[in-house]
């Protein structure tokens, strides 16, 4: 029981809910008549059995992190960012847009500059739910969901009336602003993995930085423990939210360059979200709100995603199992309240 | 094209665009009012629209007839409380994060809607069901002349029964002993609890309701509007219904009359290319509107809209 308190409890609580959610997934599968022995194999060779799904999987994590890392950064000011999802769409507009502008540039210059514009872009969508949190108290979570439909559609009406090429999408960035990588192809078997993992993981590292190591960091960790004692100490309440709300979109955002720097090169109008901002919130909770920990959660939930596929095809069974899992996974992280209490209770008396 | 024939044109579709989302709308009110945010609107409006393609066609296949639809009705009422549960369980007695627990919802229901129907059907959405919900003249009414043709002329039932349900839920919620034990959950708890009101019953009733209003809402989405169930179906009208809830200030009436209005901008957005004068504003300032509007309403510029005073928090008996 000692591995449910104190310092422990922040792997404990994770691992056992991930297994809680596989557990969930498999009696699904029970019920509906597919064979979880067969299925979670199938999963899991899909993650590992060859290089080229090692790639995708990589790829697939890539994204992941920086959006995992947007939530977490706003949850350790106390603010709960929904809408990753809308920032990192105009992070990726803008990420295109600057890869067709410029042509005959390098790419130490141009990629760097794309990344930097769809950061831009992503914090300055999260500064709207920032600065009004900070000014006029409105709940960053209503404003945030309501930021992303505006994205949605105003992205959609911008790649529509300026960016048009054949096929509802917009054109081919130049190379040089591409982190698509021939040698990576080739050593994974041709999957879709670019260097926006380099991007991702200096990017775990910029926040594990930020929040440890520097004064803002303390303050912005501060203000999501007390608010009011921050105040009194004379840290500037209001002037931290946005800015953890604008370092969160620009995580965000960069996540949106992955895309589409990395995996496309281009952006399509969309019909509907891509999730990997969704995805976030999940990957941030699992990881406890550290780096680290968003890097380990990204790679399962990346896992999972990828390795859905090949259970799809060898076990039949819908890729949206995935799904459910994570969801449950997501359901137990949040009732931790429940892992707490059957502890403090066995504690009480006295037994194990 | 004369001002009479725009009318007749606009509001029609915006009635009927309207009515899903006035359901879920109700349904927050309820949840919301009681002290628990529910973000799982989308997802139980989901769950509502599956549960209604699919048993619109199990009814037609059980010989059910034109009756088929308005069955699957109930059946998406009764999952949608079920599922609504899981919400309640998580956010109120396992005190977990109320956004979070909803964000966990939505991911829920869009996993588990699409296995089913994969496991079901084989494919990737269900059929298109043959007995929908159908337009018609309400008798009497629709031949009152300038009122008739706009309003009870080639309307939906269910457009009328959302209507009336927002004035039923505006009388239990401010006019029955229940409502204000319901409300008073929501705004202090502790006082409440004192009062002798048990807390927890309380939320889970209010959860419940707000699951069954939104599975409601997504049938009858389902069953009116789109006549089938696929992983697009339902893509934002359980945020958009939060949103009305929001912009009407957690009233059923306000809530109603917020869902028409984004219901108006959902129909101009398709309809304005007909209208002379609507064709030259770009269709994308339609489509932000309810959720531009939503956000000034909060920052205040649009009337005040303030959340009840205790929601988002678990209670815990005999913490400060």
């Amino acid at each position: 029981m000692k591995l449910l308190k104190g310092k422990w409890s922040a792997i404990t609580v994770p691992v056992l809910s991930v297994a809680l959610g596989l557990l969930v997934g498999g009696m699904i599968m029970l019920v509906s008549g597919y064979n979880p022995i067969v299925a979670y194999a199938a999963l899991f060779n899909g993650i590992f059995s060859n290089s080229y799904v090692l790639g995708e999987t990589v790829r697939q994590m890539t994204p992941l992190i920086l959006s995992g890392l947007a939530v977490a950064f706003a949850f350790r000011t106390g603010l709960f960012n929904i809408g990753v999802e809308g920032q990192l769409l105009v992070g990726w507009l803008a990420s295109v847009y600057v890869g067709l502008q410029f042509e005959g540039l390098s790419p130490l210059v141009h990629i760097p500059l794309a990344i930097l514009a769809a950061g831009v872009a992503g914090a300055m969508w999260a500064f709207v739910p920032g600065f009004l949190k900070a000014k006029y108290h409105v709940h960053e979570v209503i404003t945030t969901i309501m930021m992303n439909y505006v994205a949605l559609h105003v992205v959609n009406a911008i790649i529509r009336t300026y960016l048009l090429a054949p096929g509802e999408r917009t054109d081919q960035i130049n190379q040089s602003a591409s982190l698509q990588s021939s040698f990576l192809q080739t050593v994974t078997d041709f999957s879709r993995l670019h260097y926006g993992f380099v991007v991702a993981i200096i990017g775990a590292i910029i926040m594990w930085f930020l929040l440890w190591k520097t004064t803002t960091g303390y303050e912005l960790r501060s203000v999501g423990f007390n608010k009011y004692a921050s105040e009194y100490a004379g840290i500037n309440v209001q002037r931290n939210i946005i800015l953890s709300m604008v370092i969160s979109g620009a995580f965000a955002g960069a996540a949106g360059a992955m895309e589409g720097l990395g995996t496309y090169g281009y952006m399509t109008v969309m019909a509907d979200f891509t999730g990997v901002g969704f995805d976030g919130i999940a990957v941030a909770l699992l990881g406890a709100n550290s780096a680290f920990g968003v890097v380990l959660a990204s790679a399962l939930f990346g896992g999972l995603k990828i390795g859905a596929l090949n259970m799809q095809s060898v076990a039949q069974v819908p890729t949206q199992l995935v799904e459910i899992v994570i969801a449950m996974i997501i359901f137990f992280v949040a009732s931790s309240y429940l892992i707490h209490w059957i502890s403090n209770r066995v504690n009480k008396r006295g037994k194990i | 094209m004369d001002f009479m024939q725009i009318l007749q044109l606009v509001i029609p579709a915006a009635i009927f665009s309207a009515a899903p989302l006035i359901f879920t709308a109700l349904g927050g009110v309820f949840s919301e009012r009681s002290g628990v945010v529910n973000i799982g609107l989308e997802g139980l409006m989901l769950m509502g629209a599956f549960t209604g393609a699919l048993f619109t066609i199990l009814g037609e296949q059980w010989g059910m007839g034109a009756a088929s639809p308005w069955f699957s009705l109930i059946v998406a009422i009764i999952i949608g409380m079920l599922f609504s549960l899981l919400h309640a369980v998580a956010s109120i007695s396992f005190k977990a994060d109320q956004v979070v627990s909803g964000v966990a919802l939505n991911f829920l229901a869009a996993g588990l809607a699409i296995f089913l129907v994969k496991k079901i059907f084989d494919a990737g959405q269900t059929p298109i069901i043959q007995e929908r919900i159908y337009k018609t003249d309400v008798p009497f009414l629709s031949d009152i002349p300038f009122i008739g043709p706009l309003f009870f002329s080639s309307a939906y039932y269910t457009s009328y029964i959302a209507i009336a349900l927002a004035f039923v839920v505006w009388w239990i919620l401010f006019k029955t002993p229940f409502g204000l034990r319901l409300r008073s959950v929501g705004e202090h708890p502790m006082a409440a609890d004192t009062m002798g009101i048990n807390v927890t019953k309380m939320r889970y009733v209010a959860v419940m309701l707000s699951g069954g209003f939104a599975g409601l809402g997504g049938a009858v989405y389902a069953t009116s509007i789109a006549g089938n169930f696929s992983h697009a179906t339902i893509s934002g009208q359980g945020f958009m219904a939060l949103a009305a809830m929001i912009f009407g200030k957690w009233h059923p009436l306000g809530a109603m009359g917020a869902a028409l209005f984004f219901g108006l901008a959902q129909s101009l957005s398709i309809t304005g290319q007909q209208i002379p004068g609507l064709k030259e504003i770009p269709e994308v300032y339609l489509l932000i509107s309810p959720y531009v509007l939503t956000i000034l309403a909060l920052a205040g510029l649009v009337g005040r809209a303030d959340a009840p005073k205790a929601i988002g928090q678990p209670y815990e008996k005999g913490k400060r």
